[in-house]
Order: C-alpha cells, then sequence, then structure tokens
C-alpha cells in the first residue's frame, strides 16, 4: 500500500463464530456465523455487501463456494490464497476496491471447522514433489527447522521459545473467548511432548474451529456506523517462496520487507506503536517477526522475548488475545490479528482492554514463512 | 519410452540409473534446485545437466517424533550441496537426533521403497 491509501478505508465492524469446537457445523456454517457477527457489528446486513474476499482451506474455488452461501452475488471479489496472510492481504485488496468504487461495502472472511472435522490440519494443498518423499510433517518441520538454524545462529534458546507460548497464555488466561486458559510454565512447555525438534506441543499453536470477519468501507463514510471506525493506515506484502526447502535464509523471513513498507505507508515508527499482534503459528514465529519487523534486532529476539517482556505488563504488548498459540487458531490465524487490532484501538478488547490504544500493528504469515503481509491500523485520532 | 525432454524427468530418469543430476544455469553458471524451464536466478532458458558431487552439509535439521509402532522417530533435514543448492532430505546411518548443522554428509541415491530418492549419511573423515 501507497501513502495514496493512507487511511483511505476503515473497518467498522468485526465478528467471529465457532471459536474452540463448533461441534456439527461445516466450515461454511462456521464462515457464515462469522459474516452475520461482522455486519451486525456494523450495523449492516448481508445484502449491503458487494465486495467479498475469501479464501478456505477446502476446495479449490472457496469465495464462490461462500457467496453462494451466502445468499450474495458481490461484483467484486478477491479470493488470493497466500495461507493465513491472505485476511491482512485483504485489507490492501479491499481498500484498492472501495476507493476505486468496485465495491461499497467489503467483507473479509473466513471459516474452519478443522478441530471437529479432523482434529489436525485440514488443506486442499498437495504435499510439494521435491519434499513429500522425505515425509516432512507439515507445517511443523518447516518450523522447526527454522527454529533450528535461528538457534545456531543466534544462540537462541529452547527457554526463550517457550517464554513465547507462556506469554500467549498468560493474555489469554485474562480472555474469556480463549480456548487455552489454564496456566502455563516455562517448564510445562519444555517438558511437553516434543512433536519437532526442538518443538514441543507446546511450542505449536491450537487446532480449534473457528470463524471471523470484518467490515471496511471507505472513510468517508466510516463515522455513520455504530462503533468507532479504525482506519487503514498501511498494509504491505511481500512472500519469498512457497515450499520450506527455498527459503533462502532461515532466520530472516519476508516481514523485514512488508514491514518497512507498512510503516513507511503508514508514516508511523516502531515507537508509535501501541500493540502488536503476530501470526504466532509456533513460538519461533513471534522471535522472527518482532525482529524483521524492526522491533529488535535479528538474532535478538530471543533475549526479546524472554521472562515476561512481551506478556501483560511487560515492555511490550505482543498478541493480546493469547494469540494462535492460546486462544484460537482454526487453520489459518491471519484475520485474528487484524481483529484483535482493531478492538484494542476500538476498546472493546474481549480480554486485557489496553489503556488509549491508537495504533496497532497485524501481521499475517501464510505457508511455511513464504508470506508475510504487515498491517497498521490507527484510530480517528492518527489520521 | 521416449528420451526425457521436461526438467523433472530429466532429474528422475538420472536418479532411476543412480545418478545425481543438478541444473546448472548457461548464462549466469548458477546451480538451481529443484529443476525447472528456466533459471531461478538470472531468468536464462539455457540450462545444462550436470553431476552432483554429493559433497553437502546439512544446513538444518529436524526430528520428526513418531511412535515406535508406527516405525519411530526420523530425520528431515535440508542440505546444502557443494554446488550451492539445497535440497531437502534425511541423513541416515546415525539416529536421527544426531544430525547435527555444519555436519558434513555424502549423497546416495536410496531405492528402498520402489522410487529412488536422494539420501545422504554422514561423510567418512
Amino acid at each position: 500500500m501507497t501513502n495514496e491509501l493512507r487511511g483511505k478505508s476503515a473497518i467498522v465492524g468485526t465478528g467471529h463464530a465457532g471459536f474452540g469446537e463448533a461441534h456439527g457445523l461445516t466450515a461454511y456454517d462456521v464462515m457464515a456465523q462469522s459474516a452475520l457477527a461482522a455486519l451486525s457489528d456494523a450495523g449492516l446486513k448481508l445484502s449491503d455487501v458487494d465486495g467479498l474476499f475469501c479464501t478456505m482451506m477446502e476446495d479449490s474455488m472457496p469465495a464462490l463456494m461462500a457467496a453462494e452461501y451466502l445468499g450474495i452475488q458481490p461484483r467484486f471479489i478477491d479470493g488470493t490464497m497466500l495461507g493465513g496472510s491472505s485476511f491482512v492481504n485483504y485489507l490492501t485488496s479491499a481498500t484498492m476496491a472501495l476507493e476505486a468504487g468496485l465495491c461499497d461495502v467489503a467483507l473479509i472472511v473466513y471459516g474452519s471447522n478443522q478441530r471437529t472435522a479432523s482434529g489436525k490440519l485440514v488443506t486442499a494443498s498437495r504435499p510439494p514433489a521435491y519434499e513429500a518423499p522425505y515425509n516432512p510433517r507439515y507445517p511443523i518441520s518447516a518450523y522447526a527447522m527454522a527454529a533450528a538454524r535461528h538457534m545456531h545462529e543466534y544462540g537462541t534458546t529452547r527457554e526463550q521459545l517457550a517464554d513465547v507460548a507462556v506469554s500467549a497464555r498468560a493474555w489469554a488466561q485474562h480472555n474469556p473467548e480463549a480456548f487455552e486458559r489454564g496456566p502455563l510454565t516455562r517448564e510445562d512447555v519444555l517438558g511437553a511432548r516434543m512433536v519437532g525438534d526442538p518443538l514441543t506441543v507446546r511450542d505449536c499453536c491450537l487446532v480449534t474451529d473457528g470463524g471471523g470477519a470484518i467490515v471496511l468501507v471507505r472513510a468517508d463514510r466510516a463515522k455513520d456506523f455504530p462503533k468507532a471506525p479504525v482506519y487503514v493506515l498501511g498494509s504491505a506484502a511481500e512472500s519469498s517462496h512457497r515450499q520450506i526447502s527455498q527459503m533462502k535464509d532461515f532466520t530472516v523471513t519476508a516481514a523485514r520487507e512488508s514491514g518497512k513498507r507498512a510503516f513507511a505507508a503508514a508514516g508511523v515508527s516502531h515507537d508509535d506503536i501501541q500493540a502488536v499482534e503476530l501470526y504466532d503459528a509456533f513460538t519461533i514465529n513471534t522471535i522472527l517477526f518482532l525482529e524483521d519487523l524492526g522491533f529488535c534486532a535479528k538474532g535478538e529476539g530471543g533475549a526479546f522475548v524472554e521472562g515476561g517482556r512481551i506478556a501483560p505488563g511487560g515492555v511490550l504488548p505482543v498478541n493480546t488475545n493469547g494469540g494462535g498459540l492460546s486462544c484460537v487458531h482454526p487453520g489459518m490465524y491471519g484475520i485474528f490479528t487484524v481483529i484483535e487490532a482493531t478492538r484494542q484501538i476500538r476498546g472493546d478488547a474481549p480480554g486485557i482492554q489496553l489503556n488509549n490504544i491508537d495504533l496497532a500493528l497485524a501481521h499475517g504469515n501464510g505457508g511455511v514463512l513464504s508470506s508475510q503481509v504487515t498491517a497498521i491500523l490507527g484510530s480517528q485520532a492518527t489520521l | 519410452m521416449p528420451d526425457a525432454t521436461g526438467p523433472d524427468q530429466i532429474y528422475d530418469c538420472a536418479l532411476a540409473s543412480k545418478e545425481i543430476l543438478l541444473p546448472k544455469c548457461d548464462d549466469c553458471g548458477a546451480y538451481h534446485f529443484f529443476p525447472r524451464v528456466l533459471c531461478p536466478h538470472c531468468h536464462g532458458t539455457s540450462i545444462s545437466w550436470m553431476r552432483a558431487s554429493g559433497k553437502g552439509r546439512v544446513h538444518t535439521t529436524t526430528v520428526v517424533r513418531r511412535k515406535p509402532e508406527r516405525g519411530g522417530d526420523y530425520n528431515v533435514c535440508m542440505v546444502e550441496l557443494e554446488e550451492g543448492v539445497r535440497m531437502m532430505s534425511r541423513v541416515d546411518g546415525i539416529a536421527p537426533g544426531d544430525v547435527a548443522i555444519d555436519m558434513a554428509v555424502t549423497a546416495f541415491v536410496d531405492d528402498a521403497e520402489g522410487t529412488p530418492i536422494v539420501l545422504f549419511r554422514p561423510a567418512e573423515v
């Protein structure tokens, strides 16, 4: 996103459904319930939606499936599938479509029933041909190898990785919407079942059901809705590979570029950001993204997250809803980074509500550290 | 069978005769992997096939934990070949947890499971 699009669109509604276990519901049911929740939040109806931004883990034409299910005939659709970052990426395309007059009400939506349907990641993706013979466990083996390399190059420790999970849980413990709210210590994480060295099951995100939705309109009419608008100040993407075997540097993600451009578009600096919502599929993600987005130097992410520094009361609020590690992770988590950032700015976060939040960052990750998308959201005061 | 023409076919045919061929760009001289019809570095389309030295180092590694009754733990790693390309593979002949970053390894073609694949074993010192 360029400076020309700064603040041109606003989020006027968010919603979610099916968190935890959505027994008896399909992925599309959860998607639709999420859409209704977000539209209700915005004081709008499904019939008002003329722009749809959607992808799902099932099917090769999920946006069409979703439109059909919802009973709408969108005049603009973006179904770009980048993995979990897709929903942060849609902030850019929705802003462009709104600004160009290609649609007036943009609905970003996602839903999944992967926990009750299968208990593991549901995906229509085929295993990459030159990786499949070695049976990597998708996607954990990819993240495990990134973590191993980070530990090797920078001395990052399993304890530091564990502290990411502990911090996420500390936020989640205050969030009634979070799936895992029990106590969690560093020792619990280290002593949990090893799944893919160096990551234990507690270094891995949850497998839950759930869906989320976001409604955007052009900024010039954003004040006509019940909730305080949250403006898209900057959003930017970069992709570096699809399969983990093609990742050039296992310790550096394309978040370095997406973050740089999102900050430039928003015209703000790191010190201005009051809440950071990152796609934490695995504990290493949080460390990599804090580094690559510039909150600390490369290699210092481990020390940055250590001992509660990103937990409630720490130096930087990160994943204030509990993240994918402890709140919700229905196959793709990206949309929830935007929803939590929006709610923090509006002042109606479900868990710990931080004081006077005007600027928050949402960062989506897709594939296996493949697609990185950063968005900076702000209140009316930041325009 | 007609001569192999596509990049995957050429690679697979060589592997079937226990030979590891790597694509190398005639224009910029860089190797790439996986095989494709263009060089991902300079986008040249003139590609030659070179026999790999088989020498490499473990770039990063993990152990996939699996219950013993389902076959037990196994290694998955990335090996950086002497030619400068990396491939996903497995180091055999040592415990999966003993595979270490920077370890020198040597490639071999294994067809124990019917389809030939490239595996590695620790290099002899």
